[in-house]
């Protein structure tokens, strides 16, 4: 019973996060996706309530509000973890070894590519070009950049962000 | 020594890769270090000039002694380079990547390029409007305003003989022109900043760099097409490139380069950003409009061109950063200096991203024209030490690989699409022997049947056919007659698929098959791949006269593949053996080989 007050609760901070942002493109055409960009940006993913809020909000049908968020790759339907370790899979990277690098964070954070670790703190998630093709191979974890890595190094940087 | 007066400029890059190696933490050591020194030093910040390889780069200049520029530098530098550079007036021998007036090995890299669209990138701070203009920065655009009709900007754009460099390289005096004589009162021009071709970064680096150059040339197009309003479509991806043009556009509004009356022309022109959403099919223009709209961005059938119905329906011009990064050059200096680079057919310079198996890798540019071989043996130094170079791939997914065979060809889109590969935006990724080519080729279709936007059932199908069997050849599994069905089912996907992304899919594939057959023939009838790089068709084994018995790959090995006692020759399980080369890396007998 506490935890669907809990759930209730959130819901409601979700979609009152979702009237705020989308009271600003009230009449902005295309707004869709800027819309869907800032919501993310703020709770992290974009839960079914809260795609069907933006589609009412917007005055456009949900499903096509889903329609644009499934198309692309930026947008979320599960939440993640505190960091998102992007892996970039560039061709300079994948040249120079992404594959490993991809491996050994997995392994070090013991989930999938694509998963989330069990405390929350970490998404994997494998990228396409980052464009810092000269310092391949290369990851992103937040704004930070990391580039020339071995799998070894790569392993040291989850870590220090796991601290 | 606290008041030595020394009027001093140093000046630290940062763009993304110079802050990926470390350029902010060596920007803020100078900050700390030279804080309360007494010394006189100016602490600037710029742009990428393109050497990648040897990030962070500091610049120093002390009166006197000619400018100065520091590679590979960290944090531990930062003392030396205030104390015995700055301070003693001693340039610091041992980390120098260039000193005005004496000639060092990195020249090479930079000596041979003709710098136009990169020409403020690495010297100008790129969050300061006042650098822009100190360079002539908005000289064109007031040129334009004062003493020119928009078909004379035209007509000055179209005898530059400058082509499109997102790709397809259609003539963009032609473009602006049709865009030009459409009738109506809206009309509206886009910047295509959506960089999707991994292994190219030019445009992020123009707009980290030097900003105000891409929107200067933007407001130019919308000068001579007669447009009103503007948009800049960047990646997501891009941050920085972001951060700088919201400044940039900021600061310009401020002067009255932008805004309804634009310096006192009457010209009025307003531009917005719009951040992409990691779909790499909105870089082709109908699908990145349908993406401005708020759609799903899948391309749409061409004609009506953007040109004729655009952005809501209206006439609607669409460059590629690069491109706009011109525009104001040509104004300056004339469509004749611009010609004067370059062929009969490609005219200007091109900027190259350098990466993958090369000693120097960057941006470089360079006139049209050059041999390949310039580029990638005399600028980038080649391949590195003990590898031999098999291969460039140029343009990206939709691109290419160029074997030796073909490394003097000289570099225009004409030239290069004979090879089979496109010009593209100038990705270069280069390859050497431990490159597997049928593995580049998996790579590349894996990408495009993920980026696919599904329209076209040949390119939605098809590529995840292609991507099935290249699969199954790197796993060892190719049967007789994969090649000619790679082959028949690109043919396909390139005469049934709508748009660039479709009709380009299938050329990696094409291309290694037609120039590395024999490793696609090693990969199917021999289950070897002989670049070493399949870890499915790898064999692991011991040399037993090597091997001492030290148990180091025991322990190094994740699954349980190497067994052995201590001082007893080891064995390796290759059916366990996942071919990760953890037991070959920490082997100091060199008792482990890999065939």
């Amino acid at each position: 019973m506490e935890k669907a007050a809990v759930q209730a609760e959130t819901t409601k901070e979700y979609l009152a996060i979702v009237d705020e942002i989308a009271r600003k493109y009230a009449d902005a055409p295309g707004s869709v996706i800027p819309v869907l960009q800032q919501t993310q940006a703020r709770i992290g993913y974009l839960p079914m309530g809260v795609i069907e809020r933006i589609g009412h909000s917007l005055g456009v049908p949900p499903s096509r509000v889903y329609g644009v968020a499934s198309f692309y790759s930026q947008f979320r339907f599960n939440p993640v973890g505190k960091y998102i370790v992007k892996i970039c899979h560039g061709t300079a990277c994948h040249v120079q070894g992404a594959g490993a690098i991809t491996a050994a964070i997995c392994d070090e954070l013991g989930v999938h590519d694509g998963g989330t670790t069990e405390d929350g703190m970490f998404t994997v998630d494998s990228v396409s070009c980052i464009g810092c093709c000269s310092l391949a191979p290369v990851i992103m974890i937040a704004d930070d950049t990391f580039g020339r890595l071995t799998p070894a190094e790569a392993r040291k940087i989850v870590r220090e962000y796991g601290k | 020594m606290a008041t030595s007066g020394v009027v001093a400029e140093i000046t630290v890059g940062l763009s993304s890769c110079g802050i990926a190696a470390g350029a902010r933490d060596v920007y803020e050591s100078f900050q700390q270090k030279l804080k309360g020194r007494g010394i006189d030093v100016e602490l600037k910040r710029t742009g990428c000039v393109g050497m990648c390889y040897r990030e962070p780069l500091v610049d120093v200049a002390v009166p006197g002694l000619g400018k100065t520029t520091y590679g590979g530098v960290t944090t531990e530098y930062v003392e030396r380079i205030i104390e015995e550079h700055v301070v003693g007036g001693k340039p610091i021998e041992e980390w120098l990547v260039h000193l005005e007036g004496r000639e060092l090995p990195d020249d090479a890299y930079l000596a041979p390029q003709e710098r136009i669209v990169l020409r403020n990138a690495g010297s100008i701070d790129p969050e300061s409007i006042d650098d822009y203009v100190d360079t002539g920065g908005y000289d064109a655009l007031a040129t334009v305003l004062k003493s020119m009709s928009p078909d004379e900007v035209i007509s000055v754009i179209k005898d530059s003989g400058l082509r499109g460099r997102g790709g397809a390289g259609f003539p963009t005096g032609v473009k602006w022109g049709l865009a030009s004589q459409q009738p109506g009162d809206m009309k509206y021009v886009i910047v295509n900043a959506d960089e999707g071709d991994p292994g190219a970064f030019m445009d992020r680096s123009i707009l980290e760099g030097d900003p105000h150059s891409v929107l200067e040339g933007l407001v130019i197009a919308a000068y001579a097409i007669g447009a009103s309003e503007g948009y800049f479509y960047v990646r997501a991806e891009y941050p920085l490139a972001i951060k700088r043009l919201e400044i940039a556009i900021a600061d310009a509004t401020e002067r009255g380069f932008l805004g309804s009356d634009i310096l006192g022309s009457g010209f009025g022109f307003k531009v917005k950003i719009k951040e992409g959403a990691g779909a790499f099919v909105c870089g082709e223009e109908t699908a990145l409009i349908a993406s401005i709209e708020g759609q799903r961005g899948m391309p749409k059938l061409r004609p009506p061109y953007p040109a004729a119905k655009g952005l809501w329906g209206k006439p609607t011009n669409i460059n590629n950063v690069e491109t706009y990064a011109n525009i104001a050059w040509i104004i300056l200096n004339g469509a004749e200096a611009y010609a004067s680079y370059g062929t009969e057919t490609s005219k200007g310079t091109k900027v190259f991203a350098l990466a993958g198996k090369i000693v120097r890798g960057g941006l470089v540019e360079v006139p049209m024209g050059i041999r390949l071989r310039d580029i990638i043996f005399d600028i980038g130094g080649g391949v590195p030490e003990g590898r031999t170079f098999k291969a460039v791939q140029l343009g990206g997914p939709s691109g290419g690989c160029i074997p030796e065979e073909f490394i003097d060809i000289l570099v225009d889109y004409e030239s290069v699409t004979k090879t089979g590969a496109i010009m593209g935006s100038g990705g270069m990724v280069v390859m050497d022997d431990s490159t597997c080519m049928v593995d580049i080729a998996r790579f590349f279709l894996n990408f495009t049947q993920d980026e696919s936007c599904g329209k076209c059932t040949f390119c939605r199908v098809g590529t995840k056919r292609m991507l099935e069997i290249l699969e199954r050849i790197c796993a060892g599994e190719g049967q007789e007659g994969d090649i000619e069905l790679l082959e028949e089912l690109g043919e396909k996907i390139v005469s049934s698929s709508l748009c660039g992304l479709g009709q380009s899919a299938p050329n990696p594939v094409l291309t290694t098959i037609k120039y590395f057959r024999d490793e696609y023939e090693a990969h199917i009838q021999e289950k070897r791949c002989p670049a070493l790089a399949c870890k499915a068709l790898l064999t692991y084994e011991v040399v037993a006269e090597n091997c001492i018995g030290c148990t180091l790959c025991t322990k190094a090995c994740p699954v349980g593949a190497v067994s052995g006692e201590k001082k007893e020759v080891h064995t390796i399980d290759n059916d366990l053996c996942t071919g990760c080369d953890a037991c070959r890396q920490v082997c100091k007998f060199d008792a482990i080989t890999v065939r």
